[in-house]
């Protein structure tokens, strides 16, 4: 039948990278995909072509939008409704994908193709148990009787690296931790050893540690024979997986070659801004987009007025805090302490980056220092005086001091409230009177890059990146003298990341304005920060000038936090 | 070797990732018990207080009416309605205590209802909770039947039309769903008794509490229902069905059927379950319409008659056992729900 895993199981030598001239597992060429929806046709993917072998990995790279998911699904025949699917040449070992039927299609899937997607909190049915899950594609193909199909379910999560399999086979996904559940999704996907693995972004929203462990287990994957096609927009994260590279925009393949090539002498334009925009310890100082972000000269407090009104305690840090402690009460009645005695001290027009992953209570202490939230033991002071021992009506003049910028700014504008009603709200509340309120917001958005043509719109309109831009404006509007950022680039592309990142740094040279920037991406925290706080478990492991920190770690979690970041170059040079 | 990543530094799994897997290891530790008991305890003291409260209005109902209730009672059993003298109205008084204190009277009552004890019916003579009881099997019937029968109509229209590429098909499923939701009990009963009992006589017109009886009752209670169940129902299903779990279901080889049944449905019941515990209740009143629609009998027919001749005692005891059924079938919706999804379990 189609499901032979016994035999294919068996350790096969992987093909070196100069295998032979044997036909390629997947071959496609010419690969066109459309959607039609009330009668209209989109074309989003243009006529495509690469090939695969066993024992190797592909990787295809591109932002969103352009169309490397699109494809992922139609290896697996799952395009979407209303679409159509064209190509010279569809094949699965020298089968024609094209020509197959409905049901023939559902004999190929989970058989011959393992297909693994983003996030297993979403991807995996949380209401049936990690071994119903992974049962599933045996029971769906036939494999065995009841009994075998239990055991081969134990053999395969212990073969993902899944300890007490046993145990876990009986437990639901979100009894699971991130990275658990990640090797459990990995599973359903190899229960029956089929020869192709699609992974559709795999390690998204995984924390940096897990994202490696995830990787290796991808990587021993490849290395069993069987070839993996790996879909990603982070760059890193294919560099350390990929034999080969296609670069993927609107729905056409740039560049294509090996991995090395691709990633180190990229040939095309967009493949070089895209290596260009990953931010990393050879990036700080230095613009991460091509894209010319020209300052609009800025009527408002310039940076000289401030640097002057400022000199005076200039040696007083703009934002400090003292021994931060915050427990939390869980269901089961027990405290946590989910931050524990965070010191810090940001000085005036200066960045402290805090990096940590989920859990490190780096959010909580974010809060902490908004005075959304009260510490339980310690202080918060702003401009050496009091802040978050203040009552909130006391606090009240100062909030505009101290503003904010979420990852998700489209859950923290009102969706009702256009842009230019998001800025009024905000230029409301600067220290002094604005004479021409709708002048001052085209002022704004002119300072991060946007033109008044965006005063009306509404922010479901705008693209995540001029979303984060707005953000960024409502947060400068007050006139602050520290901006707190919480993961701002964490759900942007990483192009418009670049452009992200750049405008903040931009902002803080022709303003003054301190930022306390919180991130879990080393990458971006290490580009950005003159100072770093690594945080894990709610302590601080090891804070100091970013350069020494990151360059000379003296913690062990740093070390291994550091070793876990996939990377686009070698330490040391470019 | 031509294309090996060059920094790869192959990374051991990071030990404290292992242990915070082991925190919710065993799903039964002493932790889960104690909540899961305090839950229990919670739910059975909050049922007590609602049942406590329903009580409290119902007796201030009963007490603070217009009219004398010796009165009342006294015209009741011998179908007068005159005024009574002093010695008329004395032992009744004596009798049901009622020229006793306001807080005498609610301790007898409250106490009376911890024993089962509703009182006795002004008209029958008979206790309350007899002439209750007496009654209670048919509108179950009805009411439990239409439950049924209203899941099943529901499930069945959603499964096979929600979600489907047919823009008719769908919309045909979704309009009968808003259709029926929009039917009045009343309307639906009379039209099924001429079309399919007067006319094709495929059901008998009046039939007591037969099951062939039993059927068209049902059905009226159960069609207005199913279209309830049925729109909660395909809200979620069309939303379920767009997940990435479904996605990766389809990608392991399952058809769209299997997916329908054995993911999407168990999610999208949810809403619908939650919403059971309402309409148990609702059923009661709407088995009011439908079994004197039907000519049926039932605790419908005892609330009618009881109104009508302001047996207080006896509308006092149905409204009790109204409160109790509401407070006892959201119980086991949070029960039901639980099963289906074990996550409210933590």
């Amino acid at each position: 039948m189609t499901a032979t895993p016994s035999t294919a199981l068996a350790a096969r030598p992987a093909p070196g990278a100069d295998a032979g001239p044997g036909a390629p597992l997947l071959r496609v060429e010419n690969l066109r995909v459309g959607f039609t929806r009330g009668g209209r046709t989109t074309d989003v993917v243009h006529g495509i072509s690469f090939a695969l072998e066993a024992g190797r990995c592909l990787a295809v790279v591109g932002e969103s939008g352009s169309g490397k998911s699109v494809t992922a699904r139609t290896l697996v025949g799952l395009t979407g409704a209303g679409a159509s699917v064209t190509a010279d040449r569809l094949e699965l070992a020298g089968r024609d994908l094209t020509a197959l039927r409905p049901r023939q299609w559902r004999a190929v899937r989970g058989a011959e193709v393992g297909f693994v997607l983003q996030d297993a909190l979403v991807s995996l049915d949380q209401l049936r148990t990690v071994g119903n899950e992974v049962g599933e594609p045996l029971r769906l193909h036939r494999w065995g009787d009841r009994h075998r199909r239990a055991r081969r379910v134990l053999k395969v999560l212990a073969e993902v690296g899944v300890p007490e399999p046993g145990l876990r086979a009986r437990q639901r996904p979100y009894e699971l931790s991130g990275g658990l559940r990640q090797r459990a999704l990995i599973a359903t996907a190899l229960a029956l050893d089929p020869a192709l693995v699609v992974a559709d972004e795999p390690t998204t929203a995984l924390d940096v540690t897990v994202q490696a462990q995830v990787l290796d287990l991808l990587a021993q994957t490849k290395e069993r024979g069987k070839a993996v096609l790996l879909i990603s927009h982070d760059l890193a994260v294919v560099a350390r997986l990929a034999d080969e590279v296609c670069v993927m925009r609107d729905g056409v393949i740039v560049e294509a070659g090996p991995a090395e090539q691709v990633l180190h002498r990229p040939r095309h334009p967009y493949t070089r801004t895209l290596v260009d925009a990953v931010p990393s310890e050879h990036t700080r100082g230095t613009r991460l987009s091509s894209v010319p972000v020209t300052l609009a000269s800025h009527h408002g407090v310039t940076a000289r007025e401030r640097a002057g009104s400022a000199a005076a305690d200039a040696t007083v840090p703009v934002l400090e805090a003292r021994g931060l402690t915050k427990r939390f009460r869980g269901p089961d009645k027990v405290d946590r302490t989910v931050v524990d005695g965070v010191s810090f001290s940001l000085g005036r027009g200066r960045t402290l980056g805090i990096v940590g992953e989920s859990g490190s209570g780096k959010t909580t202490t974010a809060r902490m220092a908004l005075a959304m939230l009260t510490p339980d033991a310690g202080e918060v002071l702003l401009d050496g005086g009091p802040w978050s021992s203040l009552t909130s009506q006391g606090r009240r003049p100062l909030r505009r001091r101290v503003g904010v910028v979420y990852q998700d700014p489209l859950s923290s504008f009102d969706p009702r409230w256009s842009v230019g009603r998001v800025l009024a709200d905000a230029i409301g509340r600067a220290p002094a009177r604005v004479p021409d309120p709708r002048a001052r917001a085209v002022e704004l958005l002119e300072l991060v890059g946007l033109g008044p043509e965006h005063l009306d719109r509404r922010p479901l309109r705008l693209s995540g990146g001029q979303r984060q831009r707005v953000a960024i404006a409502r947060a400068l509007a007050p006139e602050p003298d520290v901006v707190v950022l919480d993961e701002p680039v964490s759900a942007l592309d990483v192009s418009v990341q670049a452009q992200v990142l750049d405008l903040l740094g931009d902002l803080q040279q022709a303003l003054g304005v301190a930022y306390l920037f919180i991130s879990h991406d080393l990458g971006v925290i290490r580009h950005m920060s003159h100072d770093v706080l690594v945080m894990h478990g709610g302590r601080v492991v090891e804070h100091g000038p970013a350069d020494d920190v990151l360059a000379d770690p003296q913690h062990e979690y740093t070390r291994g936090l550091l070793a876990a970041v996939p990377r686009l170059t070698t330490p040391g040079g470019p | 070797m031509s294309a090996t990543a060059p920094t790869t530094t192959p990374v051991a799994p990071p030990t404290e990732a292992l242990a915070v897997d082991a925190s919710p290891a065993n799903p039964w530790g002493r932790a889960r018990l104690l909540v899961a008991l305090r839950r229990v305890v919670g739910r059975v003291v909050a049922a007590v207080l609602v049942l406590l409260g329903a009580a409290t209005v119902v007796f201030l109902a009963q007490t603070l009416l217009p009219g004398d209730r010796a009165t009342l009672l006294l015209n009741l059993r011998s179908g007068e309605a005159v005024e009574r003298t002093a010695a008329e109205l004395a032992p009744i008084n004596e009798q049901y205590g009622f020229d006793d204190p306001l807080a005498v009277q609610y301790a007898t009552y409250v106490g009376g209802l911890l024993r089962g004890d509703l009182g006795v019916s002004y008209q029958r003579h008979a206790p309350v909770a007899e002439v209750i009881g007496g009654q209670l099997w048919p509108t179950a019937q009805l009411a439990l039947g239409a439950l049924a029968a209203a899941w099943v109509l529901a499930l069945v229209s959603v499964v096979v039309t929600a979600g489907r590429r047919s823009r008719a098909v769908t919309a045909a499923g979704s309009g009968a769903e808003a259709l029926a939701a929009s039917v009045p009990h009343y309307w639906l009963g009379v039209i099924l008794l001429v079309v399919l009992a007067v006319n094709l006589q495929w059901f008998p017109v009046m039939g007591g509490t037969s099951p062939a009886a039993t059927v068209l009752p049902v059905l009226t209670l159960a069609v207005p229902l199913a279209g309830f169940l049925g729109q909660a129902t395909r809200d979620e299903f069309d939303r379920v069905l767009e997940q990435p779990f479904v996605t990766s279901a389809r990608a392991r080889g399952m058809g769209d059927t299997g997916v329908r049944l054995r993911h999407v449905l168990r999610h999208a019941v949810l809403p619908a379950i939650t919403l059971s515990g309402w309409a148990l209740g609702a059923l009661l009143s709407g088995a009011v319409i439908v079994e004197s629609v039907f000519s049926r009998p039932g605790l419908g027919q005892v609330l009618v008659a009881a109104v009508d001749a302001r047996d207080v005692p006896v509308v006092a005891g149905v409204v009790m056992f109204v409160a109790a059924v509401y407070v006892v079938a959201n119980v086991l919706v949070d029960l039901a729900y639980t099963l289906v999804d074990p996550r409210r379990r933590s």
